[in-house]
Parts: C-alpha cells; sequence; structure tokens
C-alpha cells in the first residue's frame, strides 16, 4: 500500500498552499502597477493599498489555521448571526450614497453583506452535505429558502451586486453537489420566465436606467452612458498591444471614471491591450483552476462544496466585473479581485482564499 | 441523533466523483465564458480599434467643476473684514517642455526662480502626470505676471494661473472671530460626505476650519457650477462648450463694530486676556477680543509645521477663544447677581446691615473668611457692599441663602452652559451645584463651597462671553437675547436681517430689585473709574485668586510668580438708562480688577458713546 509521506514541508506546516500563493501575489503585484497609473501616480494610495495587501495576507494566513471541520460546527450560528446584522441593517444601517449598506458600530462602520458572502457559501456546503448526494427534492426546498432570505435582504438595501454575488455562491454548491440536471434546467427556465416580474415590479429605476443604458449607451452620453462609453473607449483604444503603462490618455486625462476601483479593468485595456488582458484573464483562470483542483481532493462533502463554492464565486466576481466595464453586462458594483482599490472586497476574498487553504492542508491524509 | 444515521448513507467514492464530474463540468464553463469575454475584448480591441483610437484621439467632452467664490464677511458698518483676493502662479505643463533645465534658466533671466523652488519642481516632476500642469512659482506679483505675459511666446508649455484666495485684511484683530479658511483635509472630506456635500466641493479647495467661517460655512461657500469643455488627447482644451456659471457664497454682515474691536485690541496690547461688547438689546455682539492673537492668513496658504507648533507650544496660548473658551472665576463681578438673588429670596432687604469686621466666621466653626480690606468696611448694606466689593456680607448671604438657590438662579443667567454664540469654539464653563460635585468628585456639598462661591470663587468658573451676557440680563432688567454674531446676509443682492433669537425674560417677584442693583452698579462707576465720564454708565469689578493664599498669610503682587497673580475682571455698561453697550474684561494675571482692567472698559466705552457718529449706527 502507499506509505503516506509524513514529511510535510513548511509551507504544509505553515498551512499554505503555495501554487496559489504564488498565483494571489502575481495578481496583488500586477494590480499595483496599475493603481500606480489609475491614481494619477499618487504614491499615498499606493502605500494604503500595500498596507492592506499586507493586512489581507496576514487575515488569509490566520485564517488557513483554523480546521474546517470548525467552520462546519459553526456554520449555523455564523449565518444567524449574519442574518440579524442584516436586519439590523435594515432598520437602523447608515444611509450612503442612497443605499443602505452600513452598520456603524460605534467604533467603526461594517457591511454585514460582507460577511454574508462568507457566511453563505459555508452554511449551504453545511446544509446540504448532511444528506446523501446527490440531494433529495425536498431538501433542495429547504435550501431554496436559506438562500432566498439573506439574498433578498441584500438585494433590498439595494446592492445588487453583492446580492448576485450571494446567491450564486449558493447556487454553486447546489449544482457542485449534483443537483439532477432535471432540475437545473428548470430552475433555469423558471429564472427566464420569472425575468419580466423582476424588471417591472422589483428592479428599482436606477437599476433600469443601468440596464437600458447598456442596450444603448449612446442614448445619454453625458449621464449614465457616460462611464460605459468612456470605458469602452478606453478598453478599445488599447489595441493589441496597450498605449504603455503611465500612456493611457482616458484614464490619465480622467475621462474614465472610478478609474481605481470599479473600473479599473478600463486601464488595464487601455494601457496594456488584449495582452494584458489575457495576461490577466490566464492569471485568473490559473487560480480558478487550482481552486477546484484543491476542492476535488478535499475529503469531506463539505470541504468540496465549500472550496468549490468559493472559487467559482471568485470568477462570478471577474466575469460580473470585467462584463459590466467591456460593455455586455449591466453596471453593478462589485470589483475587479485582487486588482480594484479598496478594502473591505480584498479582506472578504482573502479569507475565502484562506479558507481554501485551509481545506488543502488540513486534511487528513495527503494524496499519493 | 438521528442526523447520525443519514451520515451512515452517505456513499463517499460516489460523492467525491460526482462531485469531479461537476467541477470539471463548471471549469469548462468557466473556460466558455472567459473566452466569450476575450472575444468581446478581441472585438473592441482588435476589430474596432481604429474606430476606438480615433475616437479616444478625437476631441473629448470633459467636464469640469468651477468653484464659486466665497461669500464676504463685512462688520456692521460695511467694513470688508474678509474678502478673496486674486493670486497668480506659474504653471508648466511638464510634457509640453522639451528641456526643463533650460526653460529654467531662461525664466530666470526675467523672473527670479530660487534654488529650493527649483529643486522642489525637479522633484515633483517625478511623480506628476505629465499632462497635468505643475507650479513652478507661487503667489506671483502683478509685476511678475505682466513681464511673463510679454515673454510668453518664449516659453511653450508655461502659463499663468490666476486664482481666488481668501485674505483677512484686519489679521489678528479678528482671527479668534472670523477663524479662518485652510485646504480641504480628509477629515472635511469625510464629514462632507457624510452629510452628502461632498459633490459641492468638487472644485472647491476651502474650506471654513474656525470660527465664523466654518460655522457659517453653508451660507459662505456657495453652489458650483461646471464647465465643459473640449479637449484633445493631450489634455488641451480646445474650446468651451457650455458653462453653468457657479452661484457665489452669500456676503454676511456681522453686528461686529470693527473700530472699536481694533480699540480693545490696541488697550490689550498683547497681554493675555479677553474683552467682550455686546449690544444688549439685541445680544448682538460688537466686539470679542482674545489675546494673544495670531495672523489667521498664514493658515490660508498652508502653515508650516514649524510656526504651528511654535503656536502650539505657546505657553499664552494663542490659539485658544478666551473669550468664549477662557473659564475664568467670576470673582466679585457676580456680586450685583448675587445680591439681585438675596432680595428676591428676600435673605436680605435693601435696608439690611451687616457688621464687617474684615472676617466672617461659619457659626460654630473657627476658620475666618477674610476679607479683602484686613480691616473691614464696618456696617454696610446691599448698595455699600456693591460699591465697595465688601466680602463679608456677600460670605453672609451665601451662608444664608445657599447653593441650591444661587445655582438655580445663576442658571437663568446663563452660566455652566454654553450661550450658544454663532462659532463652535465654546465652552460651557461651571456652575457648581451639589449634585455636581457628588458626580465629579464624589463628595458632599460643604458650606464652606458656598461661601467661596458667594464671592465668585470657588468652583465657579466663567467664560469672559458668559460675563457679558449676564450683565446684559441684568442691565436689560431680564430679557434675554442668545448672543450672536451674525447680523443679517445677502440674498439676491437683497440684504435679510437675521430675526432676533429672544428667549423668555427673567421675571423677578419684585421687579423694583433689578433697579436697586443697576443703581448700586451706577454708584459704583460713578464713585471710581467713571466720575468724570461724559455719560453714565455702571460698573463692578473682580479681582480673582489664581491661587490660595494661607490663612492669616498676606498677598503681596510682588512676591508672586507672574502666571500666579490675580485675575483682573471688570463688567460695565453704558448709558445707565436704556443701555446699548455691554462689557466684560478680563486681564489674566494683571492684578487688581480696578485698577488693571478698569482703564480698558472706560476708554472702550468711551470710544463707544462719545463717537460723533453714534446715533447713525444701531
Amino acid at each position: 500500500m502507499n506509505t503516506p509521506s509524513h514529511r510535510q514541508n513548511i509551507w504544509q506546516k505553515l498551512h499554505i498552499d503555495l501554487p496559489l500563493l504564488l498565483g494571489i501575489l502575481a495578481l496583488m503585484g500586477f494590480g499595483l502597477f496599475v493603481i500606480y497609473s489609475a491614481s494619477g501616480e499618487s504614491m499615498a494610495m499606493m502605500d494604503r493599498q500595500l498596507l492592506r495587501m499586507g493586512l489581507a495576507l496576514i487575515v488569509m494566513v490566520v485564517v488557513a489555521q483554523i480546521n474546517p471541520e470548525v467552520l462546519r460546527r459553526w456554520a449555523l450560528p455564523i449565518f444567524i448571526t449574519g442574518v440579524i446584522l442584516l436586519l439590523g441593517v435594515h432598520f437602523f444601517g447608515e444611509i450612503n450614497k442612497g443605499a443602505q449598506r452600513w452598520l456603524n458600530l460605534g467604533f467603526m462602520e461594517f457591511q454585514p453583506s460582507e460577511l454574508m458572502k462568507l457566511a453563505f457559501p459555508i452554511t449551504m456546503a453545511w446544509y446540504i452535505s448532511k444528506f446523501p448526494l446527490p440531494p433529495k427534492k425536498r431538501y433542495l426546498a429547504g435550501a431554496l429558502i436559506i438562500l432566498a432570505v439573506p439574498t433578498l435582504l441584500i438585494a433590498s438595501q439595494p446592492d445588487l451586486g453583492t446580492s448576485i454575488l450571494v446567491a450564486s455562491s449558493g447556487i454553486f454548491v447546489l449544482f457542485l453537489a449534483g443537483t439532477s440536471w432535471t432540475i437545473v434546467l428548470t430552475a433555469i427556465g423558471s429564472v427566464l420566465a420569472f425575468l419580466p416580474i423582476l424588471w417591472f415590479f422589483l428592479m428599482h429605476d436606477y437599476q433600469r436606467t443601468r440596464v437600458l443604458t447598456l442596450l444603448n449607451p449612446e442614448s445619454d452620453p453625458l449621464g449614465a452612458g457616460y462611464h460605459i462609453i468612456q470605458s469602452k473607449i478606453a478598453i478599445g483604444s488599447g489595441g493589441l498591444w496597450g498605449k504603455g503603462w503611465l500612456m493611457g490618455s482616458q484614464s490619465q486625462l480622467e475621462f474614465l471614471p472610478e478609474r481605481h476601483t470599479d473600473f479599473i479593468f478600463a486601464v488595464i485595456g487601455e494601457e496594456f491591450g488584449l495582452i494584458g488582458s489575457m495576461f490577466l484573464l490566464s492569471l485568473y483562470i490559473y487560480i480558478i483552476g487550482r481552486g477546484l483542483i484543491i476542492a476535488s481532493r478535499a475529503q469531506t462533502s463539505f470541504a468540496r462544496l465549500l472550496a468549490g463554492s468559493i472559487t467559482l464565486t471568485f470568477f462570478v466576481y471577474i466575469f460580473v466585473n470585467i462584463g459590466m466595464v467591456s460593455g455586455i453586462l449591466p453596471v453593478v458594483g462589485v470589483p475587479l479581485p485582487l486588482i480594484s482599490y479598496g478594502g473591505t472586497s480584498m479582506i472578504t476574498l482573502m479569507i475565502g482564499f484562506g479558507i481554501l487553504m485551509s481545506i488543502h492542508t488540513h486534511r487528513r491524509f495527503i494524496d499519493r | 441523533m438521528p442526523p447520525k444515521k443519514r451520515i451512515t448513507m452517505h456513499d463517499h467514492a460516489a460523492e467525491a466523483s460526482l462531485f469531479k464530474r461537476r467541477a470539471l463540468f463548471t471549469f469548462c464553463c468557466v473556460v466558455i465564458l472567459m473566452g466569450i469575454l476575450l472575444l468581446n475584448l478581441y472585438h473592441l480591441q482588435i476589430l474596432s480599434y481604429k474606430d476606438y483610437a480615433t475616437r479616444s484621439n478625437d476631441n473629448r467632452i470633459r467636464v469640469v467643476p468651477i468653484a464659486p467664490s466665497r461669500g464676504l464677511i463685512y462688520d456692521r458698518n460695511g467694513v470688508l473684514l474678509a474678502e478673496n483676493r486674486p493670486f497668480y502662479s506659474l504653471e508648466m505643463i511638464p510634457e509640453q517642455v522639451k528641456n526643463v533645465d533650460q526653460t529654467l534658466d531662461q525664466l530666470n533671466k526675467i523672473i527670479p526662480i530660487t534654488a529650493d523652488e527649483r529643486e522642489d519642481l525637479i522633484k515633483a516632476l517625478k511623480y506628476h502626470r505629465r499632462f497635468k500642469p505643475l507650479t513652478i512659482k507661487s503667489r506671483l506679483t502683478e509685476e511678475q505676471v505682466s513681464v511673463f505675459s510679454v515673454n510668453q511666446y518664449k516659453f511653450p508649455g508655461l502659463l499663468v494661473e490666476a486664482g481666488l484666495r481668501r485674505y483677512y485684511p484686519y489679521g489678528a484683530d479678528l482671527t479668534h472671530v472670523l477663524g479662518y479658511v485652510g485646504r480641504i483635509n480628509s477629515k472635511d472630506r469625510s464629514r462632507l460626505e457624510r452629510s452628502d456635500e461632498w459633490k459641492n466641493y468638487a472644485g472647491t479647495k476651502y474650506i471654513g476650519k474656525q470660527g465664523l467661517e466654518r460655522y457659517y460655512e453653508p451660507l459662505l461657500h456657495g453652489t458650483p457650477g461646471h464647465l465643459e469643455e473640449e479637449v484633445n488627447n493631450r489634455g488641451r482644451v480646445i474650446r468651451t462648450l457650455k458653462m453653468t456659471p457657479p452661484v457665489p457664497g452669500k456676503d454676511i454682515y456681522l453686528t461686529l463694530d470693527l473700530k472699536l474691536q481694533q480699540k480693545a485690541v490696541e488697550l490689550l496690547d498683547g497681554r493675555r486676556g479677553s474683552v467682550v461688547a455686546i449690544d444688549p438689546r439685541t445680544g448682538g455682539i460688537l466686539a470679542m477680543v482674545s489675546s494673544p492673537s495670531y495672523d489667521p492668513n498664514q493658515f490660508v496658504h498652508g502653515i508650516s509645521s514649524k510656526a504651528y507648533s511654535g503656536l502650539l507650544n505657546d505657553r499664552s496660548r494663542p490659539l485658544i477663544n478666551r473669550a468664549t473658551q477662557g473659564q475664568y472665576a467670576p470673582a466679585s463681578t457676580i456680586k450685583p447677581l448675587l445680591a439681585l438673588l438675596g432680595l428676591e429670596e428676600k435673605a436680605i432687604t435693601p435696608k439690611t446691615k451687616v457688621w464687617d469686621p474684615g472676617f466672617w466666621q461659619i457659626p460654630g466653626v473657627e476658620r475666618k473668611y477674610r476679607d479683602w480690606k484686613r480691616w473691614g468696611h464696618g456696617w454696610v448694606d446691599v448698595k455699600a457692599a456693591i460699591v465697595e466689593s465688601c466680602d463679608i456680607f456677600f460670605y453672609e448671604l451665601a451662608y444664608k441663602v445657599g447653593i441650591d438657590k444661587i445655582s438655580n438662579f445663576m442658571d437663568k443667567f446663563g452660566f455652566g452652559e454654553r450661550t450658544g454664540i454663532d462659532i463652535y469654539e465654546e465652552s460651557p464653563g461651571l456652575m457648581p451645584s451639589k449634585d455636581w460635585k457628588r458626580i465629579r468628585y464624589n463628595q458632599p456639598w460643604y458650606i464652606g463651597d458656598s461661601i467661596s462661591v458667594g464671592i465668585g470663587q470657588g468652583y465657579w468658573t466663567t467664560t469672559p462671553l458668559q460675563l457679558a451676557d449676564a450683565t446684559a440680563i441684568l442691565a436689560d432688567d431680564g430679557k434675554r437675547y442668545t448672543p450672536h454674531l451674525l447680523k443679517a446676509f445677502t440674498d439676491d443682492n437683497k440684504l435679510i436681517e437675521k430675526p432676533l433669537d429672544e428667549k423668555p425674560p427673567i421675571v423677578l417677584k419684585n421687579p423694583n430689585n433689578w433697579r436697586i442693583i443697576n443703581d448700586a452698579m451706577m454708584d459704583t462707576a460713578n464713585k471710581s473709574r467713571f466720575t468724570d465720564a461724559k455719560y453714565t454708565a455702571a460698573m463692578k469689578t473682580g479681582t480673582a485668586q489664581v491661587f490660595s493664599v494661607a490663612q492669616d498669610k498676606k498677598y503681596v503682587a510682588s512676591e508672586v510668580e507672574e502666571h500666579l497673580r490675580d485675575n483682573a475682571l471688570i463688567v460695565a455698561y453704558a448709558p445707565y438708562k436704556n443701555p446699548e453697550i455691554v462689557l466684560a474684561v478680563v486681564l489674566e494675571n494683571a492684578g487688581w480688577g480696578g485698577k488693571n482692567a478698569g482703564p480698558v472698559a472706560r476708554a472702550l466705552l468711551d470710544e463707544y458713546m462719545l463717537r460723533d457718529d453714534r446715533k447713525q449706527v444701531k
């Protein structure tokens, strides 16, 4: 029989997955270059972003030390806390830029929906892995209720971007758990049927405007369509090789709004061209591939489903963000993961990677 | 446990392989979706490249915010106290200058560039966007501007920028009233963002940081406009398409009288102290000086950290507004109010006489409370007690009335509470009470505490503004107005007067008592400082101990370190009938109140009352 090699190397002892870490560091490094350019060469912003990255890496390493079993046991309490906090936001939250997302804790402002991004896949994985897989229909019904509560609470803040991320993290768990194709296809069908209802009754005016401008951005070149037009011009004018670092006139002349946060991909497209975009997408595919390998090698259903969901949610960030910046998806507030300037989402993402590493390095048997 | 039963039904191998199949499927989907993104990028960057490249190179429309010009500040007579002055700076667009060194050498021939400026510029060049103008020299003189304009053709890429900057022509005289503006920092920014005002500050560089500039920021700032301009791909403006002009901030007029203010500054002459003058008929502040002061203009264009720490560490604390934040024992200046309380509570009558042998004892207690006059005043009634500032009379009064009534009564005159003046820098002072002492020190109130309060010492502290305000209430028989600096502001070229903020008046059981006390204050004035005045005045001085003299020791000013010497105070008003101005003067560590603060009060009332144009000014 195979004698499992108990010679753990230093990385395993630290509970760090080196291939994943290298991918993350490469992304962060690239991100710093882009932010330097997008911020108008501001050293102060570079310093702040570096600080955040350092903090996020520390948080990731700390999370990686936590055994996934602990997460499984705490899934329900964490989830309930998250829902209570969301309700708190609903009733006592601070209104900021028209949306109620923040809870003022006195010493800091805190976004419970951010907690939900992690609490939710953990809960879903915990719930569905209790039962034999593939899940039976009656358990799926329970899962849908668990899914609906946080999604609707977050969507009503209104924060469409986050509610999409939260909902998809739950859906990924169900899909990876092996929900039968009949159900998957029926679900897709009913969502399509549901779209008109969403459009006419549930969407906010500003959300409808965003969709309409997506379809025809030129209709309102100085208003709502401005972001999309300017970012498409930026990306398109980058060509194959790009205009060069710090040379993007769209970005540097401040035509591009939010260019260091949600629209940072436009700066990449403009200054590094199609080659740069391809480089970025390959890095992302590499990280997603590594995440799915970690998921497949996990030894419990809970760990598998959680790792798979975290990895695929990471992909949703990428797809929604790049899709919106390059004009094929409506504008929703989702940052480009590990590249956009800002701290909250980076910490959440890195906690997610910490969980992946924890899952991979806490296995009881090492692979052959 | 039932879940255990279910777990036994798990088929781990099948679940794992099911997961692997699904994971592989999703990974394929991920790759396909990434492919779609890439395809779209290919479409944008390769197929439509020419189209987008042209559009990017094309003239583009850029929206530039224009900051509104800040409202001006005038005194009550229309004298300009805060203005916006044009300033010019020489700027360079780095990418349009081929050889920086050569350009600077050439420039040096017509406008001197110091080695420091040169070094700063070279350093800044590294971190600067090549499209954006960079300042070579700020604060050009008008002469330099014209010299450069004539020679501009020799310097492609260099230009003169004009802007407006706040200027306070009277400098340190008004610092604590006007405050100053400064560059918007991250703290200001997050405050503006919270109140959803940030969008109005897109082009604004300065914001009110202190004093009226801060309090009336919403009035003074105005509404920004914007410019839609066409720029080429190098950032150069081709032409302006549309302009929405900004709406300037509102001009404001103060109740302040600049001449009186300047006179007060001159009289204080840099000594530590404060003067507050109020019009008792409105609560409008005529003068408010805190001395020593500092030049607010240095804060507008960024004070050096050395100069700032100099101000911060200055032992005479110029940054504090003594008029509203300085906390002083009111000393004998509040004897009239205590006497009024005595009459009101019938603890004394106008005829009550107290024997003053030079000391007073709580019945049955050994300790002696001394009068300032070592051998005493003999028999004194309430009038004499005020005129001669007899301590013994008020020891006895405070003992009889007790702290509860004193505290309640003084609250009505605004002690221990912010007056609500229209600047944010204000302290409430302290009006002690039994509750306060229990909470603050966890100690009961002792009778001795009341005795100290009886002569305005002990725990009792007030700001000069509170003293002036309380005296104004007394002088006007109980009518109360919130002290304020704003008189009016302009709106669409119309002058809008600020409505008076009248608070419910203090009503006495016997209204005659007002006059008894005010008469005593007039007597005080007539028998001392104002004997030869051409108008009727009323006053009361005070000398506040800063440290305690041991029992039976004599206080000799020259033997005491300066910062431990007595504070000199005076409150005064004029004319006696229908008073128009009430004053409070505090001079820190100056010594005897009547001797030191008295001349300041007299000179200020002379200045105000003997003006030729006084009748017109109301």
